[in-house]
């Protein structure tokens, strides 16, 4: 790995100083992406600028309805959070189907947003929940966000900070995964919030996409059931050792059934649980 | 750059370049060679360590990430050496939970952070765990019988 200078800020003002006046920085959030890409000689910034010490980006939150979760929370802390078990047990459970325990130690939500690889979890997530991202200079709605493979709506300069996420009546996600990589070769997130069925695939595609015809038969009937006479249209899904596109195509209208159910379970605990 | 840290409980001043993974530093300037290295890429857990308490692998760690911190390597487990192992160990000793050993660090390693967990856990629990450990010889069979074995052997010294 190619040398860098090595900056630890503790606040998120330090933090969004330092990325402006280093033309060549790259975040370090929990590095389960950076490092690696780095090892491979893929990346060399001349600094990094390490958030781990910034206390505040760490801290999960309800607030108004919504969970507030900051950016430098690891998937092991969103899987063993009591809030976000009890507010949005779908996420919960999703965090704590990522990579392995070790990785989940490590990794964070913001990196694994802000990186936007086509088949992580929590981009699914972020958009079928409607979150809201919030960054060092604005909010951005999670439709905005996820621009395409590894590309997002943040400018040079701006750093992920945390999510707004409306706290949704049912919720759930359904992986198939890569058993060697442990990414999703299919993920199927499904979220009704206010009324609103959204539905976002990821790894199906080049980004995360809400899968609109699903959606609106769900809006009609959320069941299982209501998925029956859909089909997901193969053209531009990917095609690769994995899985081929027909295949894939398959694998979201299962996922898609599954996650329905699941949100239907998840929903009725909670209702159980609030009694 | 000037870093601190605890290693096994003794603290330690060392000079590393930013660059430098915790693995290498671990290995290659300290010598802790029980901590191995096996796909260098995150996925085999041959480089499991213990830092601030919770189990990471140290191929995908900076060392400069680990200023002010903790870190436990497999040669901290057995304080007393060889003759003295730790109940983990000598749970896959009894169990022959090991063949070539490479894998075995990262596997001991593991299994403590599930058992300071959970104490108790179940053969499901024990295999969902030990997600990040790859071993190419044993079949994992003796691997969880042994985690299992050395979780009651652990609920007993305490």
């Amino acid at each position: 790995m190619k040398s860098f200078a090595y900056l630890k800020p503790e606040t998120t003002v330090a933090a969004a100083d330092l990325f402006s006046e280093h033309n060549d920085a790259k975040i370090l959030a929990g590095g389960m992406t950076l490092l690696p890409t780095m090892k491979q000689g893929l990346a060399a910034p001349a600094a990094i600028i390490d958030l781990s010490a910034v206390a505040a980006l760490r801290e999960i939150a309800f607030e108004e309805g919504a969970l507030v979760i900051g950016a430098m929370a690891r998937h092991y802390d969103v899987a063993a959070s009591v809030l976000v078990q009890t507010h949005i047990p779908g996420l919960a459970l999703l965090a704590g189907q990522i990579g392995d325990p070790q990785v989940r130690h490590r990794g964070t939500i913001g990196g694994s947003v802000a990186n936007n690889d086509p088949a992580a979890d929590y981009p699914a997530a972020i958009l079928a929940l409607d979150a809201t991202v919030v960054t060092t200079r604005r909010t951005v709605a999670a439709a905005a966000f996820f621009v395409d493979m590894f590309e997002t709506a943040l400018e040079p300069g701006e750093i992920v900070t945390g999510f707004r996420i409306p706290v949704p009546e049912m919720a759930a996600y359904a992986k198939f995964r890569s058993p060697a990589s442990r990414y999703a070769i299919v993920g199927v997130f499904v979220a009704q919030t206010a009324g609103k069925v959204r539905v976002a695939v990821t790894g199906a595609a080049s980004s995360v996409f809400r899968a609109l015809d699903v959606e609106a038969a769900l809006q009609e009937r959320f069941d299982p059931d209501a998925l029956n006479r859909v089909s997901m249209d193969p053209s531009g899904l990917n095609s690769d050792i994995h899985a081929d596109r027909d295949y894939r195509a398959n694998l979201v209208m299962v996922m898609a059934r599954r996650a329905v159910s699941a949100a239907l379970q998840n929903a009725g605990q909670g209702a159980t649980k609030g009694q | 750059m000037e870093i601190n840290l605890a290693i096994n409980k003794h603290p330690i001043s060392v000079s590393v370049d930013p660059a430098t993974l915790l693995v290498e530093l671990l290995r290659e300037q300290l010598s802790f060679t029980g901590t191995h290295v096996g796909c260098d890429t995150s996925q085999c857990g041959a480089c499991l360590v213990h830092f601030n308490g919770e189990s990471v692998k140290s191929c995908t760690m900076l060392a400069v990430s680990a200023d002010g911190g903790s870190v436990m390597t497999v040669e901290g487990l057995s304080v007393a050496g060889r003759a003295n192992l730790h109940p983990m160990q000598q749970a896959f000793h009894e169990n022959h939970g090991l063949q070539c050993g490479f894998c075995t660090p990262g596997m001991l390693m593991s299994a403590v952070d599930l058992v300071g967990r959970n104490p108790d856990p179940t053969e499901t629990e024990v295999r969902g765990w030990l997600e990040g450990n790859l071993c190419r010889c044993t079949g994992y069979h003796n691997i969880v019988k042994s985690v299992i074995a050395g979780a009651a052997a652990m609920r007993d010294a305490k």
